[in-house]
């Protein structure tokens, strides 16, 4: 068998990554079954068919199937909620998009927020930078987290740009706010 | 290994020299892969070592993920490799039960290799003898396949030998590696 000199193609499963065969233990099992049913449907026959699944049941005692089973409910409620939340936090997080003075006249700009919408903040730092043609990178804040920090004041900018190439970030998540370095004290206490 | 989601670290061209190291290291490791070697590992392209996290490097052909390896151990191979060239490692089976405690990262323990579904080198029940005749040696690089399943789910290193395991019948098997589905399978690598 050793002599087979030709790869063999194995495919995978567009929603949980593995391949189809190992989809009933993820806890995705109903949607990876339809992706299947689209993309590969002489594979979805063969491994969703009566056959199989009760063969499948066959191969184990009556009590681990009942583990197997409580397990895999487990799984899939977890999913679910996961999934469920990063909806939510999608929904519900903005993305700032500061203004701030640096010198009369010269502003940076600072942009927060986009981990909540799944964007790595190094590779849009250098998309930034790219596209406006200025010096752009990522920076510390001090209570914790990352931002990106454009030299320029392109808060406009910055935000039809965001907005037209990510498409599932919703406009009225982004919000532009000016910062001016020294914050006028404000005078009733 | 990689249980939780990581993050990769810096990456770097590898020196052609260490490239004709890992060729050479791969070779001894899995001779069978011999007639792939060029297509796995082609003499010209450049590799790429991405650093993961404890001291893990793992050493990727563009955007494809080839081999791992942990400090100076033995290096092993991608599950993506795995499945594309099944014959060329070391196979042991484990049965339908055992599934589920591998893909969330449990170590895989002796009772799932020993039982009816599962599959050990010279085994009475192998009758292709798909899985080898030689038991294999405690420390041996190791892909465990599932039953009923054409797809291997995990790349291991034996903590026990093979022989032995058939006579005690208990304890870890083998330490885990990588499983499907775990941090290392789903590193993206833009």
């Amino acid at each position: 068998m050793a002599s087979e000199t030709n790869p063999k193609q194995v495919s995978y499963c567009g929603v949980c990554s593995l391949p189809p065969e190992y989809c009933e233990f993820g806890g995705t099992v109903k949607k990876c079954e339809d992706w299947l049913k689209e993309h590969q449907p002489a594979l979805h026959k063969k491994l969703y068919s009566q056959e199989t699944i009760e063969q499948n049941l066959s191969a184990l005692s009556i009590d681990a199937q009942k583990r197997a089973e409580k397990d895999a409910q487990k799984k899939a409620a977890k999913a679910a909620a996961s999934e469920a939340k990063e909806a939510e936090t999608r929904a519900t997080s903005k993305i700032l998009i500061k203004r701030i003075e640096r010198n009369k006249r010269k502003y940076v700009t600072a942009v927060q927020g986009l981990e909540a919408f799944g964007l790595d903040n190094k590779k849009v730092a250098k998309d930034f930078g790219k596209k406006f043609a200025t010096g752009s990178s990522v920076t510390k804040v001090p209570g914790g987290g990352e931002e990106i920090t454009v030299q320029g004041d392109l808060s406009d900018d910055i935000c039809d740009y965001l907005v037209e190439t990510y498409k599932d970030i919703p406009e009225d998540n982004v919000d532009c706010i000016e910062e001016k370095k020294k914050k006028p004290t404000p005078a009733i206490g | 290994m990689f249980k939780k989601d990581i993050t990769p670290g810096a990456k770097s061209k590898v020196k052609s020299s260490t490239q004709r190291g890992i060729r050479a290291k791969v070779l001894e490791e899995y001779p069978l892969l011999e007639p792939h070697i060029e297509a796995i590992l082609p003499k010209k392209e450049q590799l790429d070592v991405i650093k993961l996290p404890d001291r893990v490097a793992l050493y990727t052909l563009g955007t494809t993920p080839l081999f791992f390896q942990h400090m100076d151990d033995a290096i092993m191979p991608h599950l993506t490799v795995v499945h594309r060239y099944p014959d060329a490692f070391h196979r042991l089976r484990i049965d339908r039960g055992a599934i589920r405690f591998v893909l969330s990262g449990a170590s895989l323990m002796v009772p799932g290799l020993t039982s009816a579904g599962g599959r050990l080198p010279d085994d009475d029940e192998d009758e292709e003898e798909r899985y080898g005749e030689d038991e294999l040696e405690a420390g041996t690089v190791v892909v465990i396949e599932a039953e009923g399943k054409e797809t291997a789910c995990m790349v291991g290193v034996l903590k026990m030998g093979t022989a032995e395991m058939k006579k005690v019948k208990k304890g870890q098997a083998c330490e885990a590696g990588h499983y499907l589905g775990d941090g290392l399978w789903g590193l993206s690598l833009g």
